[in-house]
């Protein structure tokens, strides 16, 4: 049954690396597909997630890939605001993560 | 030059950000999913933004680009470190086929 | 008040870095904010100032980032083969091990550097008795002294001359 998947996920995998290949598009949507996939799985754990300490590891994950979003948009549309967003973007998301997991320990947020 | 370098070293980190949302899918539990989720993805994301520093150089996108990287290599294992030591404060539990809890004994003890 | 100062002058270059250009509103906006912020938390920033005088330590830390991007790279193809093998070949559990660090910063960076290496990731810091507890993701040995070798000696040699 294992088995099974990993080869049904072996064959979406490759079919999805050769549509992104071969389809006609600009570089950016190229360079980004990965990205969204990744995205679209991390929501899959934050939303299947058996427990709530899976769902903000799911978050924080998250935080992070849309730092490299920023970076991406930055370098092919020229724009270097995206990067000053990708900075700001990087520690508020540290400190969200932090109270996050203040609040999973059970501890108020001013202790 | 420096264009297809860059773009080698943002496609790694393309393909990193992928693997380590993969293993968050993947594996059993929580604390292997935030290893391979950490490590994998903040790899990827500082490849991708050493990738524009070699596309652009010393501008000022470059530079801030570098910074952002040192900022994410500083911030995420302490954040990953945060979730996991208030989870297993929380009492959620490792996988079944863990081989030794020595931080469950310990506290136990103390 | 040397705490002070050195905080004043670390958050001036990275404000400077920051906006890359050099003109007299930027300087002058960089001066002020760093003033307030070395103002407000400048005494929490070190306490023995007499560290950064040592050119020495600016060697080893060089030495430190080339070994720790080494380590990195190591460390995401062994988690990547992890992932993709269809087997999942892990063997997860916490381990105990023993430092001699002692010092808030190199215990921190300690603590960073195991959770980026292979297959290592620090779960809780005992700073009384020394202690890391290590979450790792194929147990070698839970032996202390023998996952101590394994996991903390080579970051430990280079992080004692930096920071101790």
């Amino acid at each position: 049954m294992r088995t099974l998947r990993w080869i049904i996920g072996l064959i979406l995998f490759v079919g999805l690396l050769i549509l992104n290949l071969t389809v006609e598009m600009s570089t950016l949507l190229r360079v980004l597909n990965p990205l969204i996939i990744s995205c679209f799985l991390c929501l899959w754990r934050i939303g299947i997630g058996p427990t709530p300490a899976d769902r903000v590891v799911g978050i924080d994950i998250l935080g992070i890939l849309i730092i490299g979003f920023c970076g991406i948009f930055a370098v092919f549309t020229k724009y270097d605001f995206f990067i000053d967003i990708a900075i700001a973007w990087a520690l508020q998301s540290f400190i969200s993560t932090i109270a996050l997991a203040k609040f999973l320990e059970g501890r108020a947020f001013d202790e | 030059m420096s264009e297809t370098i860059g773009l080698v070293f943002i496609i790694t980190g393309l393909a990193f950000d992928f693997l380590g949302c993969l293993g968050l899918v993947r594996l059993p539990d929580l604390y292997n999913r935030l290893q391979a989720s950490t490590k994998c993805v903040t790899f990827g994301t500082c490849g991708i933004m050493v990738g524009i520093f070699i596309m652009n150089g010393f501008t000022g996108m470059g530079i801030k680009a570098l910074l952002c990287a040192v900022f994410l290599l500083l911030t995420a294992p302490v954040s990953a470190h945060a979730i996991a030591r208030a989870a297993h404060i929380a009492g959620f539990k490792l996988w079944e086929k863990s081989v030794c809890d020595k931080y469950q004994e310990d506290k136990g003890k103390g | 008040m040397k705490s002070r100062i050195l905080s004043f002058i670390l958050s001036l270059i990275a404000w400077l870095i920051l906006t890359w250009s050099v003109d007299w509103q930027h300087l002058l906006i960089g001066l002020l904010a760093s003033i307030f912020v070395s103002w407000a938390v400048g005494d929490l920033f070190t306490e023995n100032p007499w560290k950064f005088k040592d050119p020495k330590r600016y060697l080893w830390a060089v030495y430190y980032i080339i070994i720790l991007i080494w380590e990195m790279i190591k460390a995401n193809l062994d988690v990547a083969y992890r992932v993709v093998h269809p087997g999942i070949p892990i063997k997860p559990g916490i381990v105990k091990v023993r430092t001699k660090l002692k010092s808030d910063a190199a215990l921190t960076y300690l603590a960073n550097s195991i959770t980026l290496t292979p297959g290592t990731f620090t779960i809780d810091i005992d700073k009384e008795n020394g202690f890391l507890y290590i979450h790792w993701i194929n147990v070698v040995s839970e032996d202390i002294d023998k996952a101590t070798e394994v996991i903390v000696q080579k970051f430990e040699r280079i992080l004692e001359k930096i920071f101790e």
